[in-house]
């Protein structure tokens, strides 16, 4: 399979003034196109770290990491980001805040009508063309994140990158963007990486599962390969054998083999 | 002990009144319910009590019309025991013939007291204006460079509590006439507040914003205008009002120095000739274009201000 994001042999250190700090020791990662991929580990571990390294809003202090075989050197607009707050300009309304995104992309090869159709094609994704001229502030917070998915989506990013996009939301929000997420990704066949620390979230949506270790020096301790066949329902996993033993694998790595000391 | 009943919880009632009306806007904001008064203690035979509210903006209106009449009537009182303060009356009188003309000319130095505030205004608007240009782009340098900032601190931390008039006689000498001094003098009390606040509003812009911007890549402009300049604004308006509240303070100061028309010249020529009540209704006159100002910019803010 062709390897389309690749991280090799990266580190991150970052400097305190109780010395160097070791986040991230030897991550090697590989994606494929199309796959998704979650990041699980208790909080601290890094997998955030890690997540800003592939959008290029740190760099790695040593490794390489590639996406379509081009270095990663910054920031740029072929990864898209979620954020877990949603991140949306609170002076612009939902469709400017994705024009903004779809404008810093396509402004230079496609006429302005083309950008607005695009901009409206991404809120209907997320079923959210009703609340185009809406401020962030006049939504709730499944729908404002919505949006956020909207105008990552928008941009056609190689890859997009999502940081525990639902961890602010209730339960039952959750589960419906976690749906909505996973027909979205099947429709547009994106490259996912997604940081989280739902068992269940990281299970039902991802072709693997990568555990991180406990940090200082974090590493990716298992990966796990979800061989489950999609669409998922949620209702009829619940009672999956296969599921289950998957599940009761993450949960041991996390609880058996990484327990963290309470903090 | 019926009847004592009663009136305690009357009292009740009142204070819940007051404390509704006072705490109008934050149980508004909030969508609390107001809190409901005590019920009544057991009495033995039930009593009915059929309460209807005045509604809130009537209680307001009408403590605010009880407080003018307290201040007048104090002041008419005082007026009485001082046998020199003119009476809230005959100045009444005063203003409206002081109103019926606002608008003559009579000479450089008399003149109606429409000119007098309008050319007081022209002079806050051209100092605040010139201060504006100044202290924004100042404000937004120093709110993006720590180094800048640190550079300024001192001399800003120094020059801030200086009163504003002792800067007047460097403006006469520097500009050789009364009324650029004038002007100075509010470009130089105008400057700090509108500085201090955009640079602390600039350092405020959240980190998630400008991680947006990073990640799209936008160049330097789209950050400005789409990110920066709304997430200062609100910072910004704030100084505009903070200056412009002292601008209006400082101009009386400086007019009744440096003579000629204007409302704070004004003050000191009726001054000189003794006429209190024209004192007293340039007092009011003050206070209220200041507290339009300050109402003309709150509702600005609120319309620039994002939740």
């Amino acid at each position: 399979m062709e390897k389309y994001l690749q991280i090799d042999g990266v580190e991150m250190t970052f400097e305190t003034r109780k010395g160097p700090f070791v986040a991230l020791a030897g991550i090697d990662l590989a994606v494929s196109r199309g796959e998704f991929v979650s990041l699980i580990g208790h909080s601290g571990c890094g997998k955030s770290t890690l997540l800003n390294l592939i959008a290029g809003l740190a760099r790695a202090t040593a490794g390489t990491m590639l996406l379509a075989n081009r270095e990663i050197a910054g920031p740029g607009p072929d990864r898209g980001v979620v954020f877990q707050n949603h991140s949306l300009l609170p002076w612009l309304t939902c469709f400017e805040n994705v024009h903004l995104a779809v404008e810093r992309v396509f402004a230079g090869t496609e006429p302005k009508a083309k950008l607005k159709e695009r901009v409206h094609r991404a809120l209907e994704m997320v079923h959210l063309d009703h609340a185009d001229h809406k401020y962030p502030h006049e939504i709730s917070g499944g729908m404002k994140q919505r949006v956020g998915i909207a105008r990552a989506l928008a941009m056609e990013p190689k890859v997009l990158l999502l940081d525990e996009p639902f961890g602010a939301l209730d339960a039952l929000t959750r589960a419906h963007l976690q749906d909505e997420l996973a027909k979205l990704v099947a429709a547009t066949g994106s490259t996912v990486v997604m940081v989280t620390h739902d068992v269940d979230e990281a299970v039902l949506l991802s072709d693997r599962v990568v555990m991180m270790t406990n940090g200082p020096a974090a590493r990716i301790g298992e990966i796990l390969d979800v061989d489950l066949p999609r669409p998922r329902d949620r209702l009829a996993l619940a009672t999956d054998a296969r599921y289950m033993r998957l599940r009761t694998q993450v949960l041991q790595f996390l609880y058996r083999k990484q327990l963290k000391e309470a903090a | 002990m019926s009847a004592a009943n009663v009136t305690s919880i009357s009292f009740k009632d009142m204070l819940a009144k007051s404390a509704a009306a006072q705490g109008e806007r934050r149980a508004a904001a909030a969508n609390e319910p107001i809190p409901a008064p005590a019920a009544a203690p057991p009495t033995g035979k039930p009593v009915v009590y059929v309460r209807t509210r005045a509604p809130e903006w009537a209680v307001r209106a009408f403590a605010m019309t009880l407080g003018i009449a307290a201040f007048v009537g104090l002041w008419a009182i005082l007026s009485k025991a001082s046998g020199q303060l003119p009476d809230p009356a005959s100045t009444f009188e005063a203003a409206v013939k002081v109103f019926g003309d606002p608008f003559y000319r009579k000479g450089p130095n008399d003149q109606g007291i429409g000119w007098n505030v309008l050319t007081s205004l022209g002079r806050v608007g051209l100092g605040f204006g010139l201060a504006a240009l100044v202290g924004i782009p100042l404000g937004f340098m120093l709110g993006r460079f720590r180094f800048l900032s640190d550079m300024a601190a001192p001399i800003i931390s120094m020059l801030r509590p200086v009163s504003p008039l002792a800067w007047l006689p460097i403006g006469l000498l520097i500009f050789k006439a009364a009324n650029p001094a004038a002007i100075y003098v509010i470009f130089v009390c105008s400057l700090w507040p509108m500085i201090i606040n955009t640079a602390v509003g600039v350092r405020q812009v959240p980190q998630d914003y400008l991680n947006v911007a990073r990640v799209l890549s936008l160049s330097e402009w789209k950050v400005f205008t789409k990110i920066l300049f709304p997430a200062v604004l609100p910072y910004m308006l704030t100084g505009v009002r903070l200056s412009i509240g002292v601008a209006w303070l400082v101009i009386v100061a400086a007019e009744m120095l440096t003579g000629g028309v204007g409302i704070g010249f004004w003050v000191w020529d009726e001054w000189n000739n003794l006429n209190v009540k024209h004192i007293i209704i340039a007092i009011f006159v003050v206070g209220v274009v200041g507290l339009a100002l300050e109402q003309l910019l709150l509702l600005i803010a609120r319309r620039f201000s994002y939740a």
